[in-house]
């Protein structure tokens, strides 16, 4: 079978700019697209770098960008991606520097994983034996053990392009095995780091890094645990919980979101430099006529919606 | 130039545990590694690992036996021992770092079944043990703030009035080629399953380190015991862990037969691999078989079962096979998958070169003898990768640190810049690394014989002297896979040739090693280790004694 794969290219030491370089060669039916990326670099061009290792969707290292999402190469399958022999375009990770070719530094994503503290902390001694825990406690945690650290999630996560400072999914997803870890004792600590800025209330919930994990950990289901867990020991004070809260009275009250008020109560009306920024953000707005109405108007099926909503609130409770 | 008291030459198990033990003893460690420590392929390891746990009604002893016969007593009986009595304390150390194994209904750590053991002793999570139990050790490793020379790749190591004293090393992100002193070295670099094509092993096993230790005058041991597992994927390799059968998988023949009972009539699936995968293998040469294939079959486990239980080889099937292991059976054949053989150390870890340790894959102690158990290779790192940065301690306290001569690290540099020279009309690397690894996989395979052995090691020599005319197309600093893959295949024709060289030398058939011209196991003259050393006439073969203690050779019957 044919194979047409563009790839984007970059050598530093050449100086040179990035671009794109197609390589035409045959393949077999049953090849992935790093069997391909191997055989260019084995019988085209040996300048070609890229990271590889297991073959087995089990080490992480394959991850690149294969027509614009994150992918582990060695599980994509080429008459998968391209039947008719489209032109298949790889590129590296995104949200990293890339160091070569399709060789991106993952140092900025393990920084962010040492951030999280990932180990262990037990309190008190340690029994004698393993500690004794339901399974149900446990195996529910290997879903997310099953992270490979292969940073496809980090790559097309939308808050992390517009925030370098964002924990970002893999890391707070590492961090939730240990928060749901019955073996742990420091989850309160790490909730309460967590629930900081740059933490989970950061995640924009555009759900990519589900999307994108080639191994189910479903980062942002993790992300949205710790926020109720952080709620849940009491952890009020950011404006993520305020912007919740808001955004629940207000669709109660409204039947529709009054996002003035969203961002005020977000920011905290107390929080002097936080309400500077929002000032700005405001004007900007207005200059562009994106600011919203600031008398809000009700929605038709408001009394409906009202419903729903303290009906799900009570239910909470 | 840096230093260290401990260097560790790879970020395994093996590597990892022991890193983390020299710093608990007070060592300045470092780790040096041509990957990122997860992406070791100890990540790989899926079924489980073994512990006879007391208060679960095990004894040690019956473990030892099992590994002892699994290794059809080429096992040194005292390293055994040692093995599987700090097995319990070595498992429930990992779970106290943190490891999430599967749990019983008491909450207790559960287990599975696993080949040629009659207990089920086998510890694991899910499918992916490997994995959770090297992120586990990286976690550690953060926690114990360990420097580590990620992807540097060692290219030698230094050795100074007969004592190893550090490593020459390249810095694949920059192209800078350094000499880092140590007092102690251990090499814990893993398995060389890419001298074979197909493997089960990842492509980074090259078996580097069984090559550094040859040309530091180390000796290798029991080369020739090259393990081929029963269920790997035709194409690619790829393996489908013992757990299948461990939690109650068939194997058929075309004839939908069980055919394990004829061959095992006690173990059933469940003897062996070196026994399961000669079976298999005749199934497939006597016409029993399907394009080269026998089948597992998992369809009566259930669906739940399968994916609860064995979900990443529910993913591996799917993938790349597009089965669905709860409806098919999935076409299987013996692969290479491992190396008895290695490195030859004591049970502390020390080779026979002063200041080198070995630890792991790459090491031989030997507990594995010449046949490897399921799930004993992963307890096997984690205890005598501990051993032996315990045992550099005394070492590293009564030496003081050398210096690297300059000339050492320039006569490296030539040796790279000489590749970069080479002119542009010859081979490419990983051409003659496929020639090489097919040549070896139909020479010193399941079967194998003078004719055959002779055939393999021919073709290496030719392999050695056509590396003369490799050429490399990329001539860069920063990030060069070409030099590396260059630098690696110089490593494995090393490796490829001691195999060789063992195989040829033993008269017998044993474990793994099963020669179609010498069927019989010849304990009057064959209970003994092959050694092979290198030297400027090539690939010398000696002899020494298995230990033995408790266990009196017995016929093999599974
Ligand atoms: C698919 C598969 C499944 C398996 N399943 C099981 C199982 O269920 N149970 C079991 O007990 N065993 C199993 N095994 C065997 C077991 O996983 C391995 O034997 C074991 O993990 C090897 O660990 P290690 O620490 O010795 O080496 P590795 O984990 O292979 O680590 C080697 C390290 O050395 C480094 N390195 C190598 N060369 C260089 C160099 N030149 N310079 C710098 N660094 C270098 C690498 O970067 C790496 O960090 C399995 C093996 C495979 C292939
Ligand atoms: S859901 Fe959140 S963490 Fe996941 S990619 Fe989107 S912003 Fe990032
Ligand atoms: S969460 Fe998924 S995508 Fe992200 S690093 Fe882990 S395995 Fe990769
Ligand atoms: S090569 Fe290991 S995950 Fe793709």
């Amino acid at each position: 079978m044919k194979a047409v794969i563009d790839v984007k290219r970059f050598d530093p030491e050449n100086n040179s700019k990035e671009y794109f370089q197609k390589y035409e060669l045959d393949v077999d039916e049953s090849s992935t697209i790093l069997d391909a990326l191997i055989k260019i670099r084995e019988d085209l061009d040996g300048t070609l770098a890229l990271r590889c290792s297991c073959r087995a969707s089990i080490c992480g290292s394959c991850g690149m960008r294969v027509n614009g999402s994150a992918k582990l190469v060695c599980k994509t399958r080429l008459v998968d991606i391209s039947p008719e022999g489209e032109k298949v375009q790889v590129e590296p990770l995104g949200n990293m520097p890339v160091i070569k070719d399709l060789v991106v530094d993952m140092n900025p994503f393990w920084n962010k994983v040492k951030q999280v503290r990932p180990f262990m902390m037990p309190e008190n001694t340690e029994p004698e034996g393993e500690y004794i825990a339901s399974n149900e406690s446990m195996t529910h945690l290997v879903d997310v053990m099953n992270c490979i650290m292969c940073g496809a999630c980090v790559s097309d996560c939308t808050a992390l392009e517009v925030d370098e400072s964002f924990i970002g999914p893999a890391a707070l997803a590492k961090a939730y095995r240990f928060v749901a870890d019955p073996r742990d004792d420091k989850s309160k600590d790490r909730l309460k780091y967590l629930n900081k800025n740059s933490g989970v209330w950061d995640c924009t919930r555009c759900y990519a890094c589900v999307e994108v994990c080639p191994k189910g950990v479903a980062p942002m289901e993790r992300i949205m645990k710790m926020r109720d867990l952080a709620i849940e020991e009491g952890f009020k004070n950011t404006s993520g919980y305020r912007h919740t809260k808001s955004f629940v009275n207000s669709v109660g009250r409204l039947g529709r979101l009054d996002e003035a008020k969203l961002a005020l109560t977000s920011v905290g009306f107390f929080n002097i430099f936080g309400l500077i920024d929002l000032a700005f953000v405001g004007l900007k707005a207005l200059v562009r006529g994106k600011l919203p109405p600031i008398l809000p108007h009700k929605a038709e099926s408001s009394e409906n919606i009202k419903k729903i909503v303290n009906k799900i609130e009570k239910k909470k409770v | 130039m840096s230093k260290h008291d401990l260097l560790i030459i790879g970020a395994g198990l093996a590597g990892l545990r022991a890193a983390v033990e020299g710093v608990r003893q007070g060592l300045s460690v470092a780790v040096i590694t041509k990957v990122h420590p997860v992406r070791s392929h100890s990540n790989a390891a899926q079924g489980g690992i073994n512990a006879a746990l007391t208060d679960r009604g095990d004894d040690w002893k019956d473990h030892a036996f099992s590994t002892i016969k699994g290794s059809d007593y080429l096992a040194d009986q005292d390293a055994v021992e040692i093995m599987c009595k700090e097995a319990g304390d070595a498992l429930i150390e990992l779970e106290h770092m943190g490891v999430i194994f599967s749990r019983d209904d008491e909450g207790k750590l559960g287990t599975r079944a696993f080949g040629g053991q009659k207990k089920a002793r086998t510890f694991f999570v899910g499918a992916i043990t490997g994995s959770a139990m090297l992120h586990v050790l990286y976690e550690q490793s953060v926690k114990y703030n360990l420097s580590i020379y990620e992807e540097w790749f060692v290219t030698k190591l230094v050795k100074i009035d007969g004592k190893c004293v550090g490593v020459i090393a390249i810095d694949m992100k920059t192209g800078k080629v350094e000499s880092i002193s140590a007092k102690s070295v251990v090499i814990a670099t893993g398995g060389a399953g890419r001298v074979f094509e197909p493997s089960t092993n990842a492509i980074i096993c090259t078996g580097d380190g069984l090559s550094l230790a040859l040309r530091a005058g180390a000796e290798l041991m029991d080369t020739e015991m090259i393990q081929y597992h029963p269920t790997t994927l035709a194409g690619n390799g790829i393996l489908l862990s013992e757990a299948a059968r461990g939690e109650g998988a068939y194997l058929i023949n075309s004839e939908n037969e069980r055919f394990m009972e004829k061959y095992a009539p006690d173990y059933m699936e469940l003897a062996s691999r070196d026994v399961v995968s000669r079976s298999e293998q005749i199934e497939i040469d006597e016409g029993r078989g399907i394009d080269g294939c026998v089948l597992l079959d998992m369809r009566h486990l259930g669906k739940n079962f399968i994916e609860e239980r064995l979900g990443y080889l529910q993913e591996v099937a799917t993938e790349f096979m597009g089965i669905d292991l709860s409806e098919k059976p999935i076409p299987i054949k013996p692969g290479m998958h491992y190396i008895m053989g290695g490195i030859k150390t004591d049970f502390n870890g020390a080779t026979s070169v002063p200041g080198l340790y070995a630890a792991g894959e790459c090491a031989n102690v030997s507990v594995h003898g010449a046949n490897r158990l399921g799930a004993n290779s992963l307890l096997d790192t984690v205890v005598f990768g501990r051993r032996s940065a315990v045992n550099s301690v005394e070492w590293v306290k009564s030496n003081e640190f050398i210096e690297i001569p300059d000339e050492i690290l320039i006569s490296e540099k030539n040796r790279f810049q000489s590749l970069f020279d080479k002119p542009s009309s010859g081979i490419r690397p990983g051409k003659i690394r496929l020639e090489m690894a097919e040549a070896m996989t139909k020479g010193i395979g399941v079967w194998r014989d003078e004719k055959s052995i002779n055939n393999a090691w021919e073709k290496v020599k030719d392999i050695r002297s056509d590396y003369d005319n490799i050429y490399l197309d990329d001539k860069g600093k920063i990030y060069n896979t070409d030099l590396i893959g260059a630098l690696e295949l110089d490593f494995m024709i090393d490796v490829a040739e001691s195999i060789c060289a063992g195989a040829k030398a033993r008269k017998e058939s044993r474990g793994a090693h099963f020669r179609t011209d010498l069927k019989e196991r010849d304990d009057k003259n064959w209970l003994k280790h092959t050694l092979v050393e290198k030297n400027d006439d090539g690939f010398i073969v000696k002899t020494s004694d298995v230990k033995i203690t408790d266990w009196e050779p017995e016929e093999r019957v599974y």
